[in-house]
């Protein structure tokens, strides 16, 4: 990166120290942290979607969308979610080149065949001949899929319970006052479930953090992987040579960890704080309480 | 291969005893069903002794949070932050490379002590998985210890209990009934949790792993995760039900000098990662 560093055996101390850490493996290390943060970024929302909707699903009086709703719920109660995650990845993989296999390979064979999953070479996706970037990229979609169905059923079961807290009293005036079951729906019982619904939903963004290295399960690059690709020891054959530091890249990491939970849980104690004023709660009468 | 067979086979295979070699063509129902239950049984080790010794440091943890001292409270409350805020994914990798770089022998007032053992799974995953219930269990207990009545401790007072016959007679009791089913559900969490031991730092030695790794080594070799990623749920499940039914008697136990109607529920919260 700098010029400094062009002969990386010639130099030592800080020097030595700053190069390396500036050196292109490390500069896509730090970049991977992105990687985590968009993850985040684009599961919360879509787990939130999802949580809602299937909540939703499960209040509904039909009968049949009520059992789906509730079968989602379900769904990930007692069974340990990385068997979620291993299941969906390879699951929605296959899933797509199947539909794929059917609209683009003359035949449409079946493509369990003894021990193989076999498509023809048209359907693969990504192709054989897409550059590693788009490998790369749909590793990451499945990933962000399989995350939001996971986590959407946990949000699912959180929102569903909020919304049976919410006082029947206010629904059942809001029916005396005439609104439809959507207008009731929509006017009052959305509005007030947030604030039963945010410990629920404050947990499971702090279980979303701490979930997010099984990233490197799902086959992504993310920082687990490049902690155990840098810190692993270099010979003499690399540019920096070095022993084994993985230890020192995981308490990093350990770290980072700790910090973003740290600052979640401080930033959901305001949300909640905020969220509180002038409900009928507890937290809304402490609040009131104190100002006066 | 009958299905009696395979079972005399396979059915230790995790822990060594049976069939060396894994079947590697013509998968039946029937092997997986067995080895992914012989897997298993590390399952169940795991869990049972990670609760069992967690239990203990738990409660110790949870009083010297308690504490007013702040050289108990402190370190009780480092403890505790740490391990719930960083992943257990993480905290295995790093106790594996910290357990590797351990110095392979040393003496100790004349003893040779070996240390390779802790970075096996059995020792190493099982320390992390130790720890980790502890703190998440001392938080659980903290919030109970909390929450007892004031009534209740004056009462106590009132009779003449002080110091520590208060606190086994009365506070530690109702910490238990008050924090037993969020324990129940940490407990449900932590059978879970197992399954990550093999797909984190610790290495698998001779294709002894848990019921996880099997499923996973089945789904490699036949690209189908429709028969063992569901066997595993099924086993899970049956897991669930019965941890649920074993904290449902200790729960009853501490519940039994209430009248029936407030007595605390054990309700089934879906499960987390850490």
């Amino acid at each position: 990166m700098f010029a400094a560093c062009a002969d990386p055996k010639a130099i030592d101390g800080l020097t030595w120290g700053l190069c390396y850490l500036t050196s292109a493996k490390h500069v896509d290390f730090y970049w991977s942290f992105l990687t985590v943060l968009l993850l985040l970024a684009i599961t919360a929302p879509a787990a939130l979607g999802m949580g809602f909707m299937g909540a939703t699903a499960a209040r509904s009086h039909i009968a049949p969308v009520s059992w789906l709703g509730k079968v989602y719920i379900w769904m990930v109660r007692g069974v340990p979610d990385i068997i979620f995650f291993l299941f969906f990845v390879i699951a929605l993989d296959q899933a797509i080149e199947y539909l794929k296999n059917l609209a683009v390979c003359d035949g449409g064979v079946w493509p369990w065949q003894g021990l193989e999953f076999r498509v023809c070479p048209e359907a693969k996706v990504p192709l054989a001949k897409s550059s590693a970037f788009w490998h790369q990229a749909y590793g990451f979609m499945l990933a962000v899929v399989t995350f939001a169905i996971v986590f959407g059923a946990f949000v699912a079961n959180v929102i569903f319970g909020a919304m049976q807290a919410v006082p029947r009293a206010q629904l059942e005036t809001a029916e005396a006052y005439g609104m439809s079951r959507a207008q009731v729906f929509r006017r009052i019982l959305v509005p007030q479930m947030w604030v039963y619904a945010l410990p629920g939903l404050g947990n499971l963004w702090m279980i979303l953090i701490k979930a997010t290295p099984l990233l490197f399960l799902l086959g992504v690059k993310d920082i687990v992987y490049y902690a155990r690709e840098l810190g692993g020891s270099k010979t003499q054959a690399y540019e920096y040579p070095h022993g084994d530091w993985r230890l020192w890249y995981f308490l990093g990491l350990l770290v980072f960890y700790l910090v973003f939970t740290r600052v979640s849980e401080i930033g959901i104690g305001k949300l909640t704080a905020r969220l509180s004023h002038g409900q009928a709660t507890s937290g809304g009468e402490a609040l009131r309480k104190a100002a006066a | 291969m009958t299905c009696w067979e395979t079972i005399q086979a396979y059915g230790l295979r995790s822990i060594g005893i049976g069939e060396n070699l894994l079947p590697k063509s013509d998968f039946t129902i029937c092997q997986q069903f067995t080895l992914i239950g012989s897997g298993m049984i590390w399952n169940l080790y795991f869990g049972v002794l990670a609760l069992v010794f967690g239990f203990f440091l738990a409660n110790a943890v949870a009083l010297a949070r308690a504490g007013r001292n702040p050289w108990v409270r402190k370190p009780a409350d480092w403890f505790v932050f740490v391990f719930r805020g960083s992943p257990l994914f993480i905290q295995f990798f790093l106790a594996y490379e910290a357990l590797v770089l351990l110095p392979k022998e040393f003496t100790l007032f004349g003893v040779e002590i070996s240390t390779s053992w802790t970075t096996r799974a059995w020792a190493g995953a099982l320390l992390v998985l130790f720890l980790n219930t502890a703190a998440y269990s001392a938080e659980i207990f903290h919030g109970a210890l909390k929450s007892i009545p004031k009534g209740d401790l004056e009462a106590a007072e009132a009779y003449g209990l002080t110091g520590w016959k208060k606190f086994i007679r009365i506070e530690w009791p109702t910490m238990l009934r008050l924090g037993w089913p969020a324990y129940t559900n940490e407990a449900i969490f932590l059978f879970h949790a197992t399954t990550l031991v093999y797909f984190s730092g610790f290495p698998a030695f001779a294709q002894k792993g848990d019921a996880l790794y099997y499923a996973n080594y089945f789904a490699d070799k036949t690209f189908n995760p429709f028969i063992p990623y569901p066997i595993v749920a099924f086993y899970f499940i049956l897991l669930t039900l019965l941890v649920t039914f074993v904290y449902g008697r200790v729960n009853r136990h501490l519940n039994r000098h209430l009248p029936s109607n407030t007595r605390s529920k054990i309700r089934l919260r879906p499960n987390l990662i850490r």
